[in-house]
């Protein structure tokens, strides 16, 4: 009968010499153990032959036999001869089991050599570059589907689009409004206060009509968007290729990129310029209650002053760069939950991946924009 | 805490256990008692809810009513203490492993050494290779993460990590389930092995009749919401009930039987 409850231990295992003689006491369990280094320290061991002896052993478990092993190893790498003795014989059976496993295990390989910096930097950066390389591939395939799916235009996937449309767009409208709102109150706020020193209050509505139609009404909503829905494409399709899912869908016949990536390439393709477009409104509202209660300038005389100051290119730039932001967070999105490998940790690494990436590539779209539609002269 | 740990003891006393999810009842007026040392596999259809009692047992799931002792202390109800301090006397092999992703198999067994002992970092190390070692790997396996690892390494390094603190006590779900028969039959001579050498006592949800005839002391099966029976293998095949009948007279279960009655 041997107990192995590591709670009813009393006694601590320990060896106790007797002459020629070393016994084994104690319980040589995972509790027993503890002590076992340092009481080992104090024991004056003989050089040449010695018996050590297991009979007083009151318990022992695979980790207690363990010890013992390492115990008889250590004395026996020192020059020593060692007899095991007096070991009861459930003891005996299991000290067997635990160097029979061991010696079939074999010898843990050498842990392999930690890789100098630059060989890091350059594995890095080939890591990037292979991604970056990898990415442009993605959209590559999104584009060859799209193609075929104009050629083939009934086997669109309506219902997964209408979905997408409805979590994507409908559901973010109370954020948008919120935030959209907020910005467009700040942005009057803090202008304002400028405007008011100069005297130039009616000018509150080029400063808010302007910077939120053309800049920031449609950066905060690709910003939300890449935040909200970016991450859970990444977190849905990574979670699909951990359990197999994705193979799945391959394997029945269906092409991911079908399923998976155009209806939700083309739902915020749609969402997202829908979703500017209100809060275009929304924000150049919170600018019309602040330039009231701050600047004296009346709903009247906002409105009225608003369609002649904003040209319609102001806004259609606005909008118009919604549908690039849109792509750029779906297929961003889609390629790093495609990019997950292994499990839980993976689906949390790529989905952070993906917001930043989305996030940055979306502010460098918008750079590049205005780069680019201002050399062309479209100040206006 | 000195526990008298008597040949005849219970590990597991369950008495009117009823278990539900939502308005569906799993379990009603369901009693078992696990003796000391013995291998007892958990038989029944599916949904017949084997895995539902060993996540109740290992206090996963609340039951809605009745009586669960293990080592002789309630646990329905218990206080976090004294729940942290029973969970180092089982270890527990989940369907899918459950190995975590982010570690590698060595990290996985350590965990529940780092845990709970105070042993030096070098030490748990040393017992995490051993308990690698004892669930048949081969060394080299400590190194790598869970998802470089086949089906049958897989269940063998969640072993390994429930058998981390040397437990008394050994819930399997499904042990062999997927594993070729080479691989289930040398698990099953391990959990006997670490039975006898160790004193364990061993709860598995099985399938795998080769597993019943050959590893088990006793089986229970699972049916009507309790247990309507509970005997070892030989007795419980001969057995009336309608539903212990139709599982075991099936041709899968008469040629397990045949086979073992062939060899011995």
């Amino acid at each position: 009968m041997i107990a192995s409850n590591p709670f009813s231990a009393t006694e601590s295992a320990a060896v106790r010499r007797d002459q020629d003689h070393y016994r084994c006491e104690g319980r040589w369990t995972l509790a027993g153990i503890e002590t076992l280094d340092a009481q080992l320290q104090d024991v004056h061991w003989a050089s040449g032959a010695l018996q050590l002896d297991g009979s007083g052993i009151q318990a022992i478990d695979t980790i207690g036999a363990l010890q013992l092993l390492n115990l008889v190893a250590a004395l026996e790498r020192d020059g020593r001869r060692v007899q095991l003795v007096g070991l009861h014989e459930e003891h005996r059976e299991l000290l067997d089991l635990v160097r029979e496993r061991r010696a079939a295990a074999g010898e843990p390989p050498p842990t392999t050599p930690s890789r100098n910096r630059l060989e890091r930097l350059g594995r890095w950066a080939w890591h990037h570059l292979r991604r970056g390389g990898d990415f442009l591939a993605f959209v590559g395939e999104a584009a060859l589907a799209l193609g075929q799916l104009l050629l083939h235009p009934r086997r669109f996937r309506w219902r997964a689009l209408f979905g997408n449309v409805e979590t994507a767009g409908v559901h973010a409208l109370p954020i948008v409004a919120l935030l959209a709102f907020m910005m467009g109150v700040v942005i009057a706020y803090q202008g304002g206060r400028q405007l008011e020193f100069y005297g130039a209050n009616i000018f509150i509505v080029e400063l808010v009509a302007l910077t939120m139609l053309r800049e920031l009404a449609p950066l905060i909503t690709a910003i939300i968007v890449a935040g909200r829905t970016g991450s859970s494409y990444t977190a849905q399709i990574g979670t699909m290729q951990v359990t197999e899912e994705v193979d799945a869908l391959r394997t029945i016949g269906i092409p991911p990129m079908n399923l998976l990536v155009l209806p939700k390439l083309l739902a915020l393709v749609v969402a997202l310029p829908l979703l500017t477009l209100f809060a275009d409104a929304l924000s150049v509202f919170g600018g019309m209650v602040m330039a009231r209660t701050m600047l004296d300038v009346s709903y009247g005389d906002f409105l009225d002053r608003f369609p002649r100051v904003v040209t319609l290119t102001s806004f259609l730039i606005g909008i118009g760069k919604a549908p690039v932001f849109a792509a750029i967070i779906a297929l961003v999105g889609c390629y790093q939950g495609f990019q997950v490998r292994g499990g839980a940790d993976a689906v949390g690494r790529q989905t952070t991946v993906s917001v930043v990436q989305s996030i940055f590539l979306v502010i460098a779209a918008d750079a590049l924009f205005s780069v680019v539609l201002g050399s062309v002269g479209l100040w206006r | 805490m000195a526990l008298s740990m008597g040949p005849t003891e219970k590990v597991i006393e369950i008495r009117g256990l009823r278990t539900r999810f939502g308005e569906t009842i799993i379990h009603d007026n369901l009693d078992l008692d696990i003796p000391r040392g013995e291998v007892v596999a958990l038989v029944g259809g599916s949904g017949s809810g084997k895995t539902t009692l060993v996540r109740a047992v290992i206090m996963l799931l609340k039951p809605a009513a009745g009586s669960i002792k293990l080592f002789g202390e309630e646990v329905v109800g218990i206080g976090d203490g004294p729940a942290f301090r029973l969970r180092r006397r089982f270890g527990m092999l989940f369907q899918q492993g459950a190995l975590f992703g982010s570690l590698t198999v060595r990290e996985n067994v350590a965990v529940p050494l780092r845990e709970h002992t105070r042993l030096p970092v070098q030490r748990i190390a040393e017992i995490a290779d051993l308990k690698i070692a004892l669930a048949g790997l081969p060394a080299d396996a400590g190194n790598k993460l869970p998802r470089e690892l086949s089906g049958g390494m897989l269940k063998r390094a969640a072993l390994a990590r429930a058998l981390a603190l040397d437990p008394a006590l050994l819930f399997l779900d499904e042990p062999t389930s997927g594993l070729d028969p080479v691989s289930a039959g040398a698990f099953d001579e391990l959990v006997v092995q670490l039975k006898e050498s160790l004193g364990l006592t061993v709860v598995m949800v099985t399938h795998d009749l080769d597993s019943l005839w050959h590893a088990t002391d006793r089986v229970a099966f699972l049916g009507e919401k309790r247990v309507i029976g509970y005997a070892p293998m030989a007795e419980l095949v001969t057995a009336e009930h309608p539903l212990i009948r139709a599982y075991f007279e099936g041709p899968r279960g008469r040629a397990a039987r045949g086979q073992t009655c062939t060899a011995k």
